[in-house]
């Protein structure tokens, strides 16, 4: 990763947010020189910036000018205001995970009726426990990123969630963070293990309570997909028009194992949601499909990084993003073969489509292939509706929204299409009806 | 009053005239065949009727049931009863036939503050159409056109044409690429649709089509206006004679 020198404006506001919060954040001992150290990783580059390769887009520093103080616990009326909201997201049959402002709220969870096989402890309560002053590896990851480092300086809460072996789950889990206070930042990290031969499906939330505004999130998810297991991670970020939302999501998949990852982003002023995979087990498959839904002058990014570090594991990458107004949508996929993975399968199209004028889509696929026997491939597009098919929709009755609606539809439908689970999928293409009918 | 009328239309097309003073009178109920060679106008023409941007009209006007044609939108035409029967049908991935053709029925039932179909009622009248015009079922679970051949695109034109019931219909070149089933099917098709409250504008090269069409009336484009007008035998004679006398006479 490129540190570059550069003058860190973020700096005072920073340090001085990460000292306000000592006290409040779980941990002592060996986790707390953890988070000093990460803390002390972010600083030395601040909000990262586009002299960073890996942020050229998303010019953080330039977007966001400045870390914003940890929210506060949430208090009686911010968890009435949470409440209110999720029960527009809340799944049906789902076991409800809720973070308020970043803190678990156990009262709007469902961590008391857990399905067998499940368990859930709270990030805090683990670090809490004296024992644990040696587990600061839960604030630790093997990548490294300003944004991580800062999330692992401050997480305030999360969850670590365990699926045994061999539990097939017939429900979702889902994981709903709400933002209740405005002006304020919320810092999570929570691990989930899906054991050998499990099933599960988890659904992530990021959505804003009546009134919240301008927040921060910087969520974090480090997840295990054990050998011979399977899981759908469906996530949907649709935070308060003015918020920034960035999370990371590190995933190590075993072998003979499937993941299977589709975000949407279609609220925030920044978002950006960066994965990082590792296929660690032989003969997995991965499907990660992403789709940003952007208007006025959002900001969204989809960076990846999947690294076949063995042979035999198939990958497939599709990303949407549909622009309007002023919109700018970025996508980066980056592939790593390792010498030893031979027989990787390796695929990734992005494709960008631009309703007006202003829009600005940025692609960067990016192969590094170490191997020699592997079939890779990449695809990169961005245009606009094809006006012979407007005008063939609008001669049969159509008028002109609905027509580009129609074809709007079509062109992220193949993305939510792969999401297996037909309520879901239901869901987020109800989502997607939602972002079109605003436009008319 | 003629169901359509146009009245000494002028259209520029890319800083070229192609339209010169084009006038034609089409009464409900009749079939009016267009007949002439390539670059004189015909599907300028069409396009002109069904509302495709990039055509400049610089004079003229046209009449649709007694209204400002030229005033309306592409989907307001179609809901007025303008139905264009493209040459060259578009693929649209993504787009289940059956959905589009629903939302297509309902937006023009909606504009003409009709109610809208019911789901099943709706796929009855798909099935019961596609039926006689040999359109299998799953077909219409694919995207719009996709990986139909030339003949069933056009099938598929005609399946429209049987769902919306328009009061005109422009079937641009329906012959073109299409064997002698694929355009017995198709014309069989058409002339089921034939009724005193429909008209018909059949464009094309060819006299063949107008065996299984029979049109009543039978005009010859040139150089962007009807040179001459006559029954159906104009077309044999056509067929006999070329166009080339008609290009002097433009």
């Amino acid at each position: 990763m490129n540190v570059a020198l550069v003058k860190n404006d973020s700096g005072p506001a920073a340090s001085s947010v990460f000292a306000a919060a000592q006290g409040r954040l779980p941990g002592a001992g060996k986790v707390a020189d953890i988070r000093r150290e990460a803390f002390a990783a972010f600083e030395r580059t601040g909000l990262p910036h586009r002299r960073i390769e890996e942020w050229k887009y998303t010019d953080l520093r330039a977007l966001v000018r400045e870390v914003l103080p940890l929210a506060g616990t949430p208090d009686a009326a911010a968890l009435a205001r949470a409440k209110a909201a999720i029960a527009s997201v809340a799944i049906d049959g789902a076991t409800k995970i809720v973070l308020v402002d970043g803190v678990v709220a156990l009262e709007l969870s469902d961590l008391a009726a857990l399905p067998s096989g499940v368990s859930v402890r709270t990030l805090r309560a683990v670090l809490d426990e004296q024992s644990n002053e040696s587990r600061g590896d839960l604030l630790l990851t093997k990548a490294s990123d300003p944004m991580l480092s800062l999330n692992a300086a401050l997480a305030t809460d999360g969850v670590v969630v365990t699926v045994a072996d061999g539990v097939q789950l017939s429900s979702p889990l889902q994981l709903i963070h709400v933002a209740t206070a405005s002006k304020v930042a919320r810092s999570s990290r929570s691990h989930v293990l899906i054991g050998q031969g499990a099933r599960a499906a988890l659904v992530e939330n990021s959505i804003a309570a009546e009134g919240a505004a301008a927040y921060q999130a910087n969520d974090a998810a480090v997840i295990w997909v054990g050998d011979e297991a399977a899981l759908s991670h469906v996530r949907l970020m649709r935070d308060a028009t003015d918020a920034v939302n960035v999370s990371s999501e590190l995933f190590t998949v075993g072998a003979k194992s499937k993941l299977s990852l589709f975000n949407m982003t279609s609220g925030g002023a920044v978002s950006r949601l960066q994965a990082f995979i590792t296929l660690a087990g032989e003969a997995s498959e991965l499907i990660v499909n992403g789709v940003n839904l952007l208007r006025d002058k959002q900001h969204g990014d989809m960076t990846l990084v999947v690294d076949h570090a063995v042979p035999g594991c198939t990958s497939r990458e599709n990303f949407r993003g549909v622009l309007d107004d002023r919109a700018h949508s970025v996508f980066q996929g980056r592939i790593i073969v390792r010498q030893d993975a031979q027989q990787t399968d390796g695929k990734m199209m992005t494709r960008a489509l631009l309703l007006s004028d202003e829009a600005e889509a940025d692609s960067k696929p990016e192969l590094e292939i170490f191997a020699d026997d592997v079939s890779c491939g990449h695809g990169a597009t961005a245009g606009a509706l094809d006006d012979s098919l407007l005008f063939y929709l609008q001669a049969r009755g159509l008028p002109e929204k609905q027509a580009q609606a129609l074809l709007i539809q079509a062109f992220v439908g193949e993305a939510i299409e792969a999401i297996e689970d037909d309520d879901l999928r239901e869901r987020v293409i109800a989502a997607a009806q939602d972002w079109l009918e605003a436009r008319a | 009053m003629a169901l359509l009328e146009i009245k000494n239309l002028q259209v520029r097309v890319e800083e070229r005239e192609i339209l010169h003073g084009l006038t034609l009178a089409i009464d409900a109920g009749k079939v009016h065949a267009i007949m002439g060679p390539n670059g004189s106008g015909k599907s300028t023409l069409s396009h002109v009727i069904a509302g495709k941007p990039g055509y400049e009209v610089t004079g003229g006007e046209i009449l649709f049931k007694g209204e400002d044609l030229l005033a309306m939108a592409p989907d307001e035409r179609a809901a007025k009863g303008v139905f264009l029967a493209f040459q060259y049908p578009v693929e649209i991935p993504g787009v289940a036939t059956m959905t589009f053709l629903r939302t297509a029925l309902n937006a023009q039932r909606k504009a003409r503050g009709e109610e809208e179909y019911s789901t099943p009622d709706f796929l009855k009248k798909v099935r019961e159409i596609s039926k006689q015009l040999n359109i299998p079922q799953d077909m219409l679970k694919r995207g719009v056109n996709v990986g139909f051949s030339g003949g069933e695109k056009k099938r598929n034109e005609v399946l429209q044409m049987a769902l919306f019931q328009p009061s005109l219909c422009i079937l641009d070149e329906m012959d073109s690429g299409l064997d002698i089933d694929a355009l017995r099917i198709a014309a069989d098709g058409v002339n089921a649709l034939r009724s005193p409250e429909r008209s018909m504008i059949v464009i094309t090269h060819y006299q063949r089509l107008l065996n299984y069409i029979v049109p009543d009336v039978v005009h010859v484009m040139s150089k962007g206006r009807v040179v001459k007008s006559g029954g159906k035998e104009l077309a044999l004679e056509l067929e006999a004679s070329g166009y080339a006398q008609f290009e002097d006479a433009a």
